[in-house]
C-alpha cells in the first residue's frame, strides 16, 4: 500500500472516523448528564439543609442568645451563652492541642519514616484513629479520666476532641509534604541547609495551604462532634470556665434541647444549628481569604 | 573499556576523581570513573540518556545521600580531602560546591528571600550588606534589572527563565568555589538559554564550574573541556575544540556527528 491512501480507501477511513466521532459523542454527552445529575444530587441535600437551617434557625438569633445561659424548660427567657462559650473554648483547645502533635506526626511520617517499620505501624494506626467512630473515643477518655478523677470536666472534653484532631491533622500534613517534589528539597539541600531548616523553611511553607486546611477541617469536625463530650465534658446549665468542671456546649445542648419537648428548648436548638454551620462556614471562607497563595 | 582514557589535563584540577564506582541498589552506574575537572574551566558531561553524567554530578555535593540505597565507592579529591569520606559537615560541603537542578526550583517565599536564604545559613549579616549580597547575586546572574523593583514579590511568579537565573543567583549568592550545573537549560526556550550561556562564560572567571548538558552545540559553545559518557563508562576526556574537532574515540565520534545516540 501507498503512503498515500487511494481515493475509495479515503472515503472509507473518513466514513469510520465520522462513525466513531458521533459515538464518542453520543458517549460524552451521556457521561456529562450522568456527573451533572450526581453534582445536582449531592447538592439538593446541601442545600435543603442550609435553607432548614436558616429557616428554623434564624428566628431565634437575638441578642439574649450571647448573653443569657440555658434557661430551664418554658421559660421565657434564655440563651446558650454558656454552651457557645464552652465549645469555643473547648474546641479552640482541643485544636491548639492536636494541632502541634499532628503536624510533627506529619512531617516525621513525610520526611523521615516514610519506608520505616515505626513509620508504616503508625500510619495504619493512625487510619484506624481517623476512622474510629468517635463515641468510642468518648468512652475512652471517659474511662482513662472521667472514671480516674471521678468528674466530668471540659479538660476531659478537649482531650476527647484532640484525639479526633490529631488523625485528621497527621494524614493532610503527611499527605501534602509528599506532593512536595523531591527536587525542591534537593535545592534546598544543595546549598547546604539541615534537614530540620529545609523542612521548616522549604517544604513545611510550600505544604502550608494544604496543612491549614486539614487544621480547618478538623476544626469544623470537633465544632459538630456531639458523642465524645457526652462521656466526657458532660453538659453545664450554668456558665463556667473552669475546666475541671463540666462544661456546656452547643452540640449536646442541641441533643438535649432538640429532644425535648418544650418549645424554647427547641427553639434554642434550631438557633445552635445555626450559628455552629455559619461559624464553621465563616472560618472556612476566612482561612481561605487570609492564605490565598501569596507565595 | 578496552584502551585506557586520556587523563591529560595540564590545568591544576579543583576536583580529582579517582575510581569511582556508583550503584543504585545493586545497579552498577558508575564504572571505575577517574577524571580531572579544572578549577576556573567550564566542564561538560555530555552523553546519551543514562549514561550517568547526572549521577556522576551528583556524587560531588554528595546529593545521592538523601536516597538510602544509593552508594558511592572510590575518590573525590577537592583540596587534598577525600569529599566522599570527609569528616567535615555534609552543609559545609555543600556551600563550597553550589547546585543548579534541571527544573527551577524557586523556594516559596520572595524574590529577595530566595537569594538570601542561603546566605542567612553560613552568614550573620547587617541588613545593608544583605541588602548588597542579594543585588550583587542578582546582578551576576543576569536578572537583576527585571526583579529590581520587585524583590518582595514571590519567586514563583517569575518566568521560567526568570526563575532559572534567580536559582543560579541563589547559588553563588553563598559564594562557592564550584558549581554545578544539571541540565539548567533543558526546560528554556532559546532566549533564556542564550543568557544563561553568556552567564556560565562569566561565572568561570570566579568558579569551577560543571555542566550537564544533552545540548552538543552547547557544549561546544560554552566548556573549556568535555567528557563522553557512556553506560556509566567515561569514553574520552579532553578539551572541547579537540574533542569535537578530532575525537580519539570512534563512539565519540559517532555521538558528535549524530550517527548513534
Amino acid at each position: 500500500m501507498s503512503a498515500i491512501p487511494m481515493p475509495a480507501a479515503r472515503a472509507a477511513l473518513n466514513a469510520e472516523r465520522a462513525r466513531m466521532h458521533a459515538r464518542r459523542k453520543r458517549v460524552n454527552a451521556i457521561a456529562l448528564t450522568l456527573s451533572l445529575a450526581a453534582m445536582a444530587f449531592g447538592l439538593v441535600w446541601l442545600v435543603w439543609i442550609l435553607f432548614e437551617t436558616v429557616r428554623l434557625g434564624i428566628g431565634g438569633i437575638a441578642l439574649s442568645l450571647f448573653t443569657e445561659m440555658t434557661p430551664p424548660p418554658q421559660a421565657e427567657t434564655g440563651g446558650l451563652a454558656n454552651a457557645i462559650f464552652g465549645s469555643l473554648v473547648m474546641v479552640l483547645l482541643a485544636t491548639a492541642l492536636g494541632t502541634p502533635i499532628g503536624i510533627l506526626a506529619g512531617i516525621y511520617l513525610a520526611e523521615y519514616g516514610q519506608k520505616t517499620w515505626l513509620g508504616s505501624t503508625t500510619r495504619f494506626i493512625n487510619d484506624i484513629l481517623l476512622s474510629a467512630p468517635s463515641i468510642v473515643i468518648g468512652l475512652f477518655i471517659y474511662a482513662v479520666v472521667v472514671a480516674q478523677v471521678k468528674s466530668f470536666s471540659g479538660i476531659a472534653g478537649i482531650l476527647a476532641l484532640s484525639l479526633i484532631v490529631i488523625p485528621v491533622v497527621i494524614r493532610t500534613t503527611e499527605n501534602m509534604l509528599s506532593l512536595i517534589p523531591n527536587a525542591l528539597r534537593e535545592a534546598a539541600y544543595a546549598l547546604g541547609t539541615p534537614k530540620w531548616r529545609v523542612i521548616m523553611t522549604v517544604t513545611l511553607k510550600a505544604a502550608r495551604a494544604g496543612v491549614i486546611t486539614g487544621i480547618l477541617l478538623a476544626l469544623a469536625r470537633i465544632a459538630g462532634e456531639t458523642a465524645p463530650l457526652l462521656f466526657t465534658a458532660l453538659s453545664n446549665q450554668f456558665w463556667t470556665s473552669d475546666l475541671s468542671q463540666p462544661m456546656a456546649s452547643l452540640p449536646v445542648t442541641i441533643f438535649k434541647f432538640a429532644m425535648s419537648p418544650y418549645e424554647n428548648w427547641q427553639k434554642l436548638a434550631w438557633a445552635g444549628v445555626f450559628l455552629i454551620t455559619f461559624g464553621v462556614l465563616m472560618l472556612n471562607i476566612l482561612a481561605r481569604v487570609l492564605f490565598r497563595n501569596k507565595h | 573499556m578496552d584502551a585506557k582514557v586520556d587523563l591529560s589535563v595540564t590545568e591544576k584540577a579543583k576536583l580529582s576523581v579517582r575510581n569511582l564506582n556508583f550503584y543504585y541498589g545493586n545497579f552498577h552506574a558508575l564504572k571505575n570513573i577517574n577524571l580531572d575537572i579544572p578549577a576556573g574551566k567550564v566542564t561538560a558531561f555530555i552523553g546519551p540518556s543514562g549514561c550517568g553524567k547526572s549521577t556522576l554530578l551528583r556524587t560531588f555535593n554528595r546529593m545521592f545521600e538523601l536516597y538510602p540505597e544509593q552508594r558511592a565507592e572510590g575518590e573525590i579529591v577537592m583540596d587534598g580531602e577525600n569529599l566522599l569520606t570527609s569528616k567535615e559537615d555534609i552543609s559545609l560541603i555543600r556551600a563550597k560546591i553550589g547546585m543548579v537542578f534541571q527544573k527551577p526550583t524557586p523556594f516559596p517565599m520572595s524574590i529577595y528571600d530566595n537569594i538570601a536564604f542561603g546566605v542567612k545559613l553560613f552568614e550573620t549579616l547587617p541588613r545593608a550588606e544583605m541588602d548588597e549580597r542579594v543585588e550583587w547575586a542578582l546582578k551576576k546572574a543576569a536578572l537583576w534589572n527585571e526583579v529590581k523593583d520587585k524583590l518582595g514579590q514571590s519567586g514563583s511568579g517569575l518566568s521560567g527563565g526568570q526563575q532559572q537565573r534567580l536559582c543560579i543567583a541563589r547559588g553563588i549568592a553563598i559564594k562557592p568555589e564550584v558549581l554545578l550545573l544539571d541540565e539548567p537549560c533543558s526546560a528554556l526556550d532559546p532566549i533564556s538559554t542564550g543568557k544563561i550561556e553568556e552567564l556560565i562564560h562569566e561565572l568561570k572567571t570566579d568558579y569551577t564550574v560543571v555542566i550537564v548538558t544533552h545540548n552538543m552545540q552547547q557544549a561546544a559553545r560554552c566548556s573549556d573541556y568535555t567528557a563522553y559518557m557512556y553506560l556509566g563508562d567515561l569514553i574520552e576526556f579532553g578539551p572541547t575544540s579537540e574533542l569535537f574537532m578530532k575525537p580519539k574515540r570512534k563512539d565519540t565520534e559517532d555521538y558528535i556527528t549524530g550517527r548513534f545516540g
